[in-house]
């Protein structure tokens, strides 16, 4: 396991977005959560890199770094939470100053203070796997949104993470640019990225994923391997869901 | 009356200026803390400044100090009185355009592993500096202008140096519009200057 969580529960005010989350996430695995909106997905995913701070729940990561949030924890812990992980956001967020090849090196370049010529040519590698060595010029409002997309994803993979979060990568997108952001989420998934996805993509949880997560109301209703879970819902809100969600054939 | 604005009014705005924006900064900063305790002396500091004219606050720091064995010439009086007005009233202004960089931005820096301090320096402060430009620079005309109040504590600038001639020869009208058209080209010239910065600051924004 790259990390598995316990017993991990967040509220806003009164309201409690997430209730007795167990969640394990394995080493090169992907996982998929999926739900109606307001069933506290992107808050666990948020929560998976400090973005948003639990209110109870423990963290164990496979080096042996743990987090006990019934603790207060240290700025520095959660610093150093937050760089285990890289983020895809819904709506991009590329920094709209910085060029594709300046916002994909900032990270290694100012937080890891790595050699800036060596960081110009990882992204450069970087951002020719997403396809788009001949936009690294461009700034973020130059490019369509599927690049955009794919510039994040870029930024993200740059300071190497070990595990990468997608909020939602596709759900800004015009339906012909989606194909071009999940086909580079695929290529990361055969390379063995270890991966959290909230996505609504039936199709690419199915093909793609190793694991599904059914969340409601806070809760995670069922989880399980992809074809189970989608094919053979056992739980009715699961159902109920999916056939909602799904054209009917 | 040119040699006063190139000796005293331009170097006492620009100096101020620089000053009261670096108190800004901080001020700002401090604004926009979530905790109290730093938060309240900068909420009291600009509640003051913005609260009370510029001329009582000249006053006191050049006429009021020395009673309790604190004098300080006219010029440095000045600069110091004019920082603080200009700070208090730029820090409303930047932390207005700290506000308006949408929080997903916050966000990547922090996703990227950036602390808080260098995300605001490296990715919210260069977005805030292109939307606080024109209103900064309203800051920065309004203070050109009111460096002629530091005609009351004896700094011999543009607009004193007016009143000196004219004490003289009785040409009121022709020296006191003269003094008014030197301003007006001074912020004329800083108007063309604002409008280069904003263009070259707009240059990654989609038109």
């Amino acid at each position: 396991m790259l990390l598995s969580i316990q017993g991990l529960q967040k509220s806003f005010g009164e309201l409690t977005v997430l209730k007795d989350i167990d969640l394990d996430v394995g080493k090169g695995k992907v996982v998929t959560i999926m739900g109606p909106s307001g069933s506290g997905k992107t808050t666990l995913l948020r929560c998976l890199n400090g973005l948003e701070i639990p209110n109870q729940g423990y963290y164990q990561f496979h080096d042996g770094f743990t987090l006990d949030f019934n603790q207060k924890l240290s700025k520095k812990e959660m610093l150093q939470l937050r760089r285990k992980s890289g983020m895809v956001f819904q709506s991009y967020n590329l920094f709209p100053h910085k060029t594709a090849l300046e916002n994909v090196i900032e990270g290694p370049v100012v937080v890891q203070r790595k050699d800036k010529q060596s960081a110009i040519s990882h992204a450069k590698q970087l951002l020719s796997k997403v396809g788009l060595e001949d936009k690294m010029d461009l700034y973020p409002h130059q490019l369509s949104g599927g690049q955009e997309q794919r510039v994040g994803i870029a930024r993200a993979l740059a300071i190497e993470p070990e595990l990468m979060l997608f909020d939602e990568p596709t759900s800004a997108l015009d339906p012909e640019l989606i194909g071009e952001v999940l086909g580079v989420i695929k290529d990361l998934a055969n390379e063995g990225w270890t991966m959290v996805v909230v996505t609504h993509e039936v199709s690419f949880a199915k093909h793609v994923s190793d694991h599904v997560i059914f969340m409601d109301g806070g809760y995670i209703v069922e989880q399980g391997n992809p074809k189970d879970v989608l094919e053979q819902p056992q739980k009715p809100r699961t159902k109920q869901f999916l056939k909602r969600i799904l054209p009917e054939v | 009356m040119v040699e006063g604005a190139i000796k005293y009014t331009i170097p006492l705005a620009l100096v101020s200026f620089l000053i009261g924006v670096i108190i800004a900064l901080l001020t700002a900063v401090m604004r926009l803390s979530s905790m109290t305790i730093v938060r309240a002396p900068a909420v009291f500091y600009v509640s003051a400044i913005r609260g009370t004219p510029l001329l009582v606050q000249l006053f006191i720091v050049f006429y009021g100090l020395p009673s309790i064995g604190l004098t300080i010439a006219p010029l440095p009086s000045a600069v110091i009185a004019f920082s603080l007005n200009v700070g208090a009233y730029a820090s409303e202004v930047i932390r207005a355009s700290i506000s308006s960089i949408p929080k997903g931005q916050w966000e990547a820096g922090y996703t990227v592993g950036m602390t808080y301090g260098t995300t605001l320096r490296r990715i919210i402060l260069p977005q805030a500096t292109r939307v606080s430009i024109p209103p900064l620079s309203n800051t920065f005309i309004s203070l050109v202008k009111d460096t002629s109040l530091a005609s009351l504590i004896l700094v011999t600038e543009l607009f004193r140096k007016a009143q000196e001639i004219a004490a003289n020869t009785f040409d009121f009208l022709l020296l006191y519009t003269e003094a008014a058209v030197l301003y007006w080209i001074i912020c004329f010239l800083l108007s063309i200057i604002q409008e280069i910065i904003e263009r070259r600051l707009e240059r990654y924004i989609a038109k």
